[in-house]
């Protein structure tokens, strides 16, 4: 049984139709790059797959581990195992990555009917993740991702993922604004946390990042639907020609004039 | 015009009762509350066509009846349990309860025995006035020249209110401080309010600050919910004097904070607040920094959190005198909305009169904000506890400023409680 069935699936926002008709199957193990350009739809896609209620599901549905996933909250969703890394982390003042994330920890921990765990364990199971990404520890009591750079931001996502051990980790765009050493880094702990029992999907508008975390599968997106689908060649076709020559229009985002 | 006379004649005549019924003092308390009684009698009570009352309706505390408060007895470590520990003054209705307890040396606390420097630096207002008028026991803080007595060791001045409901009487309580710090002197002084029942509490604290003298001074107001609070708080800094005053506003039905402050040569002066309403609570803030003396540097954070149908108030007056050259000067107050029936009128009021100085200000009223709640959700964790964790972080930044530790810790406590119910709900 696949892990995640896309059917279908329209989305809007507001009275903009975004997502147009989205089919797409996962199974356990399996790593799928969503590529394609600005304004495609990629980043509502992960959205909508986190539940963020910015979004309105018009048709279509999500079966995620056998139940209907739209049906879900959001917590419930993380719960599940679903795991957003987002493309903006949130800042957070006040509240302290560590406080934050042994709450989050303990939520799903009780979902999969674990123990909760007391300071002390969540402590030497966090200081074994910060190893894996390259962490340093007194990003823990800084609060959550509050005067954190562009890199530490993304590296603090994939840390979280760590701790969290998803079933369904969705990757929006985790490269942007990366330089190369930082998205090694990231890259690094991705593949990592790949198993036979955890899929992926990688949001990316670029190929780079897929020579880093290879995928099993890419799709392309273009206003809203699924355009093509490939093995990991395609992104370097599309590294190659360019969305252009698949007969897909990429527009730069418009440079904001200071 | 002669209803509106026949109303203020009323209100006079029953606060003439009351001020008539007070037991004799000493000349100078009895010439003292006279004077102010005759001021009030002029003044009257403010109605919202004064400026400064605008949106503050005092008309239920002028309509009551109020009773001078009985003798009565309260359990402190109960009602205010973050008072345990350092040196602690108890006033049960307005009454000290219980001996003064030993002084490190150099310090002096108790009750006021001779006019001192009282009433000589507090504005003249129809509630000062009123306080005054009832003048009874003044509780007192007097820390010697170049004596410091650390944060492990702070003052409280506690302030419980005991109604005596069964005889249907509401009591009207005017407690009434004045601290004085010397030259060099280190002091930590807290004020706390309590109590249970329908009162009037109308507080007036002095503080007199001597040349490089630190005060750190706290409020914590926990009314009960029915209760009024009017309070006046007037700081005299003196040249390269450190004020730093929290006051964290929890309880009440009607709270009227009054701060202000006068500084002198490179005086530093921190005023921060927090308030915290929820139902039909109302708290208005109203704060006058006077920048008197040039190289003074100011810094001024309130923030609010309203739930319910409540409404909060702040006016933040900053003057700089031209002899006040190199002020620094900065003013934040931020109001947290987590209910679309709340209310919040907030105003900055600066005065500049001289031209090498630096004045911010800024106010923001929000909501919680929609994508931390997104976030924290898709990491598991629940709407209402992600509304309570970030509502808590919103009011955890003044907490944090709170140096005696024993106080932040209760406080920390009491909002983590606080908030819990009303997620629940």
């Amino acid at each position: 049984m696949a892990l995640l069935e896309i059917k279908n699936l329209h989305a809007t926002v507001g009275d903009r139709e975004i997502l147009k008709g989205i089919d797409l199957t996962i199974h356990a193990g399996e790593v799928h790059a969503i590529m394609g350009p600005n304004g495609s739809g990629k980043s509502t896609l992960a959205q909508v797959l986190a539940g963020r209620d910015l979004y309105r599901v018009t048709e279509g549905e999500i079966v995620y581990d056998g139940q209907n996933l739209l049906d879900l909250s959001p917590e419930d969703r993380a719960r599940a195992g679903i795991f957003l890394a987002f493309q903006y982390p949130v800042e957070i003042p006040g509240v302290s990555n560590m406080y934050f994330l042994k709450a989050a920890l303990n939520t799903v921990r009780k979902t999969r009917g674990l123990e909760e765990l007391d300071a002390m364990d969540f402590l030497s199971l966090v200081k074994e993740k910060l190893k894996i990404m390259d962490v340093d520890q007194t990003l823990l009591n800084r609060p959550v991702n509050t005067g954190f750079s562009g890199g530490e931001k993304k590296r603090n996502e994939i840390f979280q993922m760590a701790v969290l051990e998803p079933r369904l980790a969705v990757l929006d765009e985790t490269d942007s604004g990366l330089d190369i050493d930082a998205l090694r880094v990231v890259a690094g702990g991705v593949n990592a946390l790949r198993s036979p029992e955890r899929s992926m999907i990688v949001v990316t508008h670029y190929q780079r990042l897929l020579n880093y975390i290879v995928p099993d599968f890419v799709h392309v997106l273009s206003e809203g639907r699924i355009v093509k689908s490939g093995g990991k060649e395609l992104a370097l076709e599309l590294e190659e020609k360019g969305y252009a020559g698949l007969g897909i229009e990429d527009t730069d985002e418009e440079v904001a004039r200071v | 015009m002669t209803v509106v006379s026949e109303k203020i004649g009323e209100q006079i005549g029953n606060w003439l009762e009351l001020f008539t019924a007070q037991p004799p003092a000493e000349p100078w308390r009895q010439e003292l509350r006279e004077a102010a009684f005759e001021r009030f009698c002029a003044l009257g009570f403010p109605t919202t066509h004064n400026e400064e009352w605008r949106f503050t309706n005092v008309a239920e505390i002028a309509r009551d009846k109020w009773s001078l408060a009985p003798q009565a007895a309260a359990d402190v470590d109960t009602l205010a349990p973050w008072t345990a520990g350092g040196i602690r003054l108890v006033f049960v209705n307005g009454r000290l309860a219980g001996p003064v307890p030993s002084l490190p040396k150099g310090v002096e606390a108790g009750l006021l025995a001779e006019p001192s420097e009282l009433n000589r630096i507090v504005p003249e207002t129809a509630f000062t006035a009123l306080n005054t008028a009832f003048l009874d026991q003044v509780a007192w803080v007097k820390v010697a020249r170049g004596m410091a007595v650390d944060s492990a060791t702070p003052i409280h001045l506690v302030y419980i209110a005991a109604a005596d409901e069964p005889a249907g009487k509401l009591p009207y309580i005017a407690p009434r401080m004045l601290i004085q710090a010397g030259a060099d002197a280190h002091v930590t002084v807290i004020e706390s309010f309590v109590g249970a029942g329908t009162y009037f509490t109308n507080a007036v604290t002095e503080i007199v600050a001597g040349q490089g003298a630190v005060v750190d001074h706290y409020k914590v107001q926990r009314e009960s919910l029915d209760a009024y609070h009017v309070a006046a708080l007037e700081a005299r800094l003196g040249r390269d004097a450190n004020f730093r005053t929290h006051s964290i506003s929890l309880g009440g039905k009607l709270v009227r904070n009054d701060a202000g402050a006068v500084l002198s040569e490179g005086t530093e002066a921190v005023l921060n607040g927090l308030y915290i309403v929820n139902g039909s609570q109302h708290v208005d803030n109203h704060t006058v920094i006077d920048h008197a003396k040039p190289h003074g540097t100011s810094h001024e954070l309130y923030k609010g959190i309203l739930d319910g149908e409540s409404a909060a108030v702040f006016n933040g007056k900053i003057i700089v005198r031209q002899d006040a050259q190199k002020t620094d000067s900065k003013q934040t107050n931020k109001n947290l909305v987590l209910s679309d029936n709340s209310v919040v009128n907030t105003k900055p009021e600066l005065q500049i009169w001289a031209d090498d100085v630096r004045c911010t200000h800024g106010a923001t009223i929000g909501q919680l904000d929609a994508e931390a709640l997104f976030y924290m959700q898709s990491r598991g964790i629940g709407r209402s506890e992600a509304r309570r964790l970030l509502t808590y972080a919103f009011a955890q930044d003044i907490v944090d400023r709170i140096k005696v530790e024993s106080l932040r810790d209760s406080l920390e406590k009491l909002l983590f409680e606080k908030f819990h119910e009303r997620s629940e709900h």
